[in-house]
């Protein structure tokens, strides 16, 4: 009865292709946002920031990056996590490189390395898919994270083998660096995650996505209606690889602040994020922020019910909470293969109607 | 240039593609055996066979999803060399397939828009920030598509999922899509294989409709003698990847090798 598109018409195609057609769709999000920008900074502090809100929006980056390889263009990929740590590696030594770059600058930048690493290991893509092109990938994860444990250049030398992020600064204020406050790191993710989504939202919804979400559906009809199999694939592996490596350049410059590859960019990491992808909804863009949301929140929404609430030891508490976890995603992917994303879809179409039954 | 006025008054153009002396072989079995026809401007040219004939091979050549070991095709007035099926589609030949072949996660606008895709080409950068060409583009081909969803009578579905369609209109949509692509020669695999007698009827409708309001050449592969021989221009027989027959279907029709080879013995 609330939300509903009765009366809301549009008069241009235009309008009709925007990204909320509904009007009240569209104030709630103009309304999370504002929130977002200019309430939480002010209010959050350093648990908040580093437990919930910027995992929360690091993994959603990543997650949309993966969504768009796996859930819009159908390539399965299990080396996520490699390619975060090719972002983490290019923005250290970018930073440490070109100390007067602003930071911002040389994560994008770190990202467009990325997407070309992206797009040397998507090249088994146009000869291979599915469950093959799983274990490809997972070549590109342990082969990177080799890597950049093997080659002393990359972590520059530093006896420990990690690679730590050096003090950078936007508007007098520190992103980078111990000093870094709560605020500054949530905003600094904040902004690389909308605009992300934002232009997420622009390539799925255009012709790149089209060409990407019918290489999915159907590879020889896709072909056979004029879509290089080539190109499209390829540029969602870069497209992908640009999202995983902004996302992996945040984790370790905003988030963790020191990093070593095996551990920060395993191979969990890669499940992690699929994970994220399989329950938030694939092709949604909704869904990687919602799945990721799901899998930050969940353990330290447990961890908070078993050991503060109930008292339980803390190691009891952290195995229970792996079973829990476990299960919950076995439970999900039975009565909800399609995800979050879906559930919330049918929500809405059930409140076009509330109250009424028809 | 000849131009044979046929009894409905719709012009036959010059000879748009010719097929010269195709063969076609998979190993050891020679699906196509030196075939030559050709397909006019404008006409409906029908390609018909028992079952294993060659037909669907025939259509796959002339999309370039095959390349023939020996022959020539020739495409207004030049030679084609061998292409990949997405430069074929590029030249200007759009198909549907005998078992449906739509995008099933998108919507039905969706997948007549990737009918468009080849008239789409802004950059990259424009459609990530949804401004200048990439929105543009996305208008202007959003209205060509509306009008051929107008003209196929499916607005009513234009935004249902694909998957939740039922089969006579999964059959429309992808008439629509392959049309979105303004094709100059547009195949047709076995348009009404499956239906019931009202969405033949109603499928019959759209091809002549296509082919005289949009002049657009149509090359179909039917098993419904009826529906060929009144929908057709001229007609190709194929049996064992060879060609008995080719002509109008008042031609084809009397041809005793056709009607010994098809049509059975002659006690009709």
């Amino acid at each position: 009865m609330f939300y509903r598109e009765a009366g809301d018409f549009k008069t241009s195609y235009r309008d009709d292709g925007q990204t909320f057609p509904i009007r009240l769709d569209r104030w709630g999000y103009y309304a999370i946002l504002a929130v977002a920008f200019l309430v939480v900074p002010l209010v959050i502090d350093s648990y908040w920031a580093n437990a919930v809100l910027v995992p929360f929006l690091i993994y959603a980056i990543a997650a949309i990056g993966l969504n768009i390889l796996t859930g819009y263009a159908g390539q399965v990929s299990l080396g996520t996590g490699g390619f975060m740590a090719v972002g983490a590696y290019a923005v250290y030594k970018l930073m440490t490189a070109f100390p007067g770059v602003p930071i911002v600058i040389l994560i994008v930048v770190a990202g467009a390395v990325t997407a070309v690493v992206g797009v040397l290991f998507g090249l088994p893509s146009l000869r291979i898919k599915g469950f093959y092109l799983a274990v490809a990938t997972l070549a590109a994860q342990f082969f990177l994270v080799w890597l950049f444990n093997k080659v002393p250049w990359f972590y520059n030398y530093s006896a420990s083998g990690q690679i730590n992020a050096p003090e950078r600064t936007m508007f007098g204020w520190a992103i980078t660096g111990p000093a870094t406050t709560a605020s500054a790191k949530y905003l600094t993710c904040l902004v690389f995650a909308v605009v992300l989504a934002w232009v997420a939202r622009n390539l799925t919804r255009g012709s790149v996505g089209r060409k990407w979400m019918a290489i999915r559906d159907m590879d020889i009809a896709a072909e056979i209606i004029g879509v290089n199999p080539l190109t499209a694939k390829l540029s969602a592996f870069a497209v992908s690889s640009f999202f995983v490596g902004i996302a992996g350049a945040l984790l370790f410059s905003v988030y963790l602040g020191a990093a070593e590859a095996s551990e920060a960019f395993g191979i969990n990491k890669s499940f992690l994020i699929l994970f994220m992808v399989i329950i938030g909804g694939l092709g949604s863009i909704f869904g990687s922020f919602a799945g990721a949301a799901f899998l930050v929140l969940l353990p330290v929404f447990l961890k908070n019910v078993l050991v503060a609430q109930l008292g339980w030891p803390t190691d009891l508490a952290a195995h229970i909470e792996l079973m829990i976890v476990g299960a919950l995603i076995v439970f999900f992917l039975i009565v909800e293969p399609h995800g979050l994303a879906r559930l919330w879809r049918l929500t809405k179409e059930k409140l076009r109607l509330w109250p009424f039954p028809h | 240039m000849t131009h044979d006025p046929t009894p409905d008054a719709r012009h036959i153009g010059p000879v748009l593609m010719d097929l010269k002396n195709i063969t076609l072989r998979f190993g050891g079995v020679t699906a196509i055996k030196d075939i030559s026809f050709d397909i006019r401007e404008g006409e409906i040219r029908a390609i018909i066979g028992p079952n294993g004939a060659g037909k669907s091979s025939m259509l796959n050549v002339i999309s370039g999803f095959y390349v023939p070991q020996e022959g020539e095709i020739w495409f207004e007035g030049k030679r084609r060399p061998a292409m990949k099926p997405y430069e074929v589609a590029r030249l200007g030949l759009a198909r549907t397939f005998q078992n449906i072949a739509l995008f099933d996660g998108m919507s039905v606008l969706d997948n007549i828009m990737t009918g468009r895709l080849n008239k789409m080409n802004a950059p990259l950068w424009s459609q990530a920030l949804w401004w200048g060409r990439a929105e543009r583009e996305e208008v202007e081909n959003r209205a060509q598509v509306e009008k051929i969803i107008d003209f196929l009578e499916i607005q009513n579905i234009r935004k249902t999922p694909v998957g939740r369609l039922p089969y006579g209109l999964k059959k429309r949509v992808e008439l629509a899509r392959a049309l979105a692509a303004e094709p100059r020669i547009l195949l047709l695999d076995e348009p009404m294989a499956g239906m019931n007698v009202e969405e033949k009827e109603d499928m019959c409708r759209f091809i002549l409709d296509v082919n005289d309001e949009f002049g657009t050449t149509i090359a179909l592969i039917e098993h419904d003698m009826g529906v060929v021989m009144d929908l057709s221009d001229r007609v190709v027989v194929m049996d064992y990847g060879k060609k008995i027959g080719d002509g109008t279907p008042d031609e084809v029709r009397n041809n005793p090798e056709v009607i010994s080879a098809y049509l059975g013995v002659e006690h009709a």
